[in-house]
């Protein structure tokens, strides 16, 4: 015990925050995207965990085709709305269910993957031979980098949903009855939220491929995950913090932040040594928890079993 | 202004809980007709007003608006014509979005939306005369978010929105009867005055008969997905609650203990 407490060094976790903010920001520009679907839209969105991948593949594929990085990541999001519009019509207009939608999707995205990376799965991109937009060698530029991306995206979206139409994509989520009557197609909107959230999904997967200097085949995996993670962690955060004088500008930067705290979390348990394979069961026990203290919260305030403890009504 | 002819709508066709809703109804509607609508449990005011915004295809019939043939539109595009305040106050508005936003979402009800602002500085002026006709103190909650306003609230906006882009048809179903009596006679009145105010061609369904009585200018009564009773104008205004019972028991037959009842609440 002695012996494990001596081999954490406090020196080496401060060295590799820098790392994990980066990253964090990464998923934080990810979870923007499953922001549109899992609250806008109400819909929990599983094509995310092939699209990320998709992002990534097309990326790193079009770099070592000897396309600027800027322009491949253009199509990379390109790929990522067309696989949300691939969710979109599955949905709509064969009405599969949304959520089984998302998994027919990623899972077809599985093989559409590989095939785009040429039947390997894992390919890298050096930063050597290639000028690539953000890099784990240089992180304070990488950092820089996804800060931009996420500033330009925040804005694009507090921009977008105060538009008729963003407006429009909102109340599909929040009542698609009324929705109707207002002579909104209810179908559309949601299909055009699959596309855009599908698209910056892509072009995060795009960021992080560079980032790491690698798109690999299960990279995505659990992605939408860890972008729930950060869209719970932000907003809890967001709502202690700034309480009812929270609007959408902050709720979208509170979400990039839940990614980079989230992924703080991740870096701690990797400097406490614990096994990185375990990290898939970690992120899905801090989702769960954070999804279920809300539903207690109210549950202890009002409960049968509160009641049959002789609680509040029966006095 | 509407024209309804022989329209049918079967539920479940083919199965043990087949429900003939609507057999071969047939409506005609002159422009500023108020029309209130009774009938008991199951007489088919609710799916003829369906059918009418388009909730699902009918069966058979043809469905007429403002010269314009919409029974082959789904609802979302017949939209722009109909105005609708539904029976659930929670159905009317989106609650996670302000008071404003919904009342813009309604004005551009059948319009293509596209970038431009959703809610524009001269809207929210006009928004904030018309709230403050309503007489609810809503024009000083314009940015609250609509699900913190009560039921009587709510569907007080709806009815706004319903009319803030004038329709060529208002569709009220029941839209009272969620409410505590004093607030849906607010409502009621208010609907009046929305409906003078604008001319509206307007379907209200009410299972209160002495509503149906006071307002509109027609009253028709319906029973197993037809119309069997038809009064209008002059007619209509002397009609008396007892009237209209013994009318009810003696065009529906055999049901009547039951409706009667239902209609007399």
């Amino acid at each position: 015990m002695t012996a494990y407490f001596a081999s954490l060094s406090f020196l080496k976790l401060l060295k590799s925050m820098p790392g994990g903010i980066a990253q964090g920001l990464i998923w934080g520009l990810m979870a923007l995207g499953l922001y549109i679907t899992f609250r806008l839209l109400d819909v929990a969105d599983l094509t995310v965990d092939g699209s990320f991948t998709t992002g990534g593949a097309v990326t790193v594929m079009l770099i070592l085709a000897g396309w600027p990085a800027w322009a491949a990541l253009l199509v990379a999001v390109l790929a990522g709305i067309l696989a949300g519009l691939c969710t979109g019509l599955l949905h709509t207009r064969l009405g599969i269910p949304a959520i089984l939608a998302g998994i027919l999707t990623q899972l077809s995205l599985y093989s559409i993957n590989l095939r785009i990376m040429g039947m390997t799965a894992n390919k890298a991109v050096s930063v050597d031979k290639y000028q690539l937009l953000l890099s784990s060698r240089n992180i304070p530029a990488s950092i820089l980098t996804g800060l931009l991306i996420a500033l330009v995206l925040i804005s694009a979206f507090y921009w977008y949903f105060g538009t008729e139409q963003g407006s429009a994509i909102r109340a599909t989520g929040a009542n698609p009855a009324m929705c109707r009557a207002l002579g909104i197609s209810v179908d559309s909107m949601k299909v055009l939220g699959l596309a855009f959230s599908n698209g910056i999904v892509a072009l995060s997967g795009g960021l992080m491929s560079q980032y790491q200097g690698f798109a690999d085949i299960n990279m995505g995996r659990g992605a939408i995950v860890i972008g729930l993670a950060a869209v719970i962690i932000g907003e809890v955060i967001g709502h202690a913090l700034l309480g009812k004088y929270l609007n959408f500008f902050g709720t979208l930067s509170f979400v990039v932040v839940g990614g980079v705290l989230y992924y703080l979390v991740i870096v701690i348990v990797l400097w406490l040594k614990l096994n990185s394979n375990d990290l898939k069961l970690f992120t899905a026990v801090i989702v769960a928890l954070f999804l279920a203290v809300p539903y207690l919260r109210e549950h202890s305030k009002s409960s049968f079993v509160r009641l049959k403890k002789g609680g509040a009504g029966n006095a | 202004m509407l024209d309804v002819s022989r329209i049918s709508k079967t539920f479940n066709p083919g199965t043990i809980n087949e429900k003939r809703a609507l057999q071969e109804l047939s409506l005609h509607l002159d422009p500023g007709d108020f029309v209130t609508v009774i009938g008991g449990n199951g007489a088919g005011k609710s799916t003829l007003l369906n059918a009418i915004a388009g909730v699902w295809p009918v069966d058979e019939g043809r469905i007429v608006l403002d010269g314009t043939d919409i029974t082959a539109l789904p609802e979302h595009k017949r939209a722009y014509l109909i105005g609708r305040v539904f029976q659930d106050p929670m159905m009317g508005t989106a609650p996670n979005m302000q008071l404003e936003e919904n009342l813009a979402l309604a004005k551009r009800r059948g319009e293509k939306r596209g970038l431009r602002w959703g809610v524009t500085k001269a809207e929210r002026e006009e928004y904030y005369e018309q709230l403050k006709s309503l007489g609810l103190g809503l024009e000083d909650r314009m940015t609250a978010k609509v699900g913190l306003l009560s039921g009587g609230q709510r569907q007080a906006v709806t009815l706004l929105m319903a009319s803030l882009r004038k329709p060529k048809l208002l569709l009220l179903d029941e839209h009272t009867a969620a409410l505590d009596p004093a607030t849906a006679k607010k409502v009621l009145e208010l609907s009046d005055s929305i409906v003078q105010e604008n001319q509206l061609t307007t379907l209200m369904i009410t299972h209160n008969m002495s509503d149906a009585i006071r307002h509109g200018n027609r009253l028709i009564m319906m029973n197993e997905g037809n119309i069997i009773l038809d009064v209008r104008g002059e007619e209509k205004s002397h009609l008396t609650k007892r009237e209209l019972m013994e009318k009810f028991t003696q065009l529906s037959g055999a049901q009547m203990e039951n409706d009667a009842m239902l209609l007399s609440k």
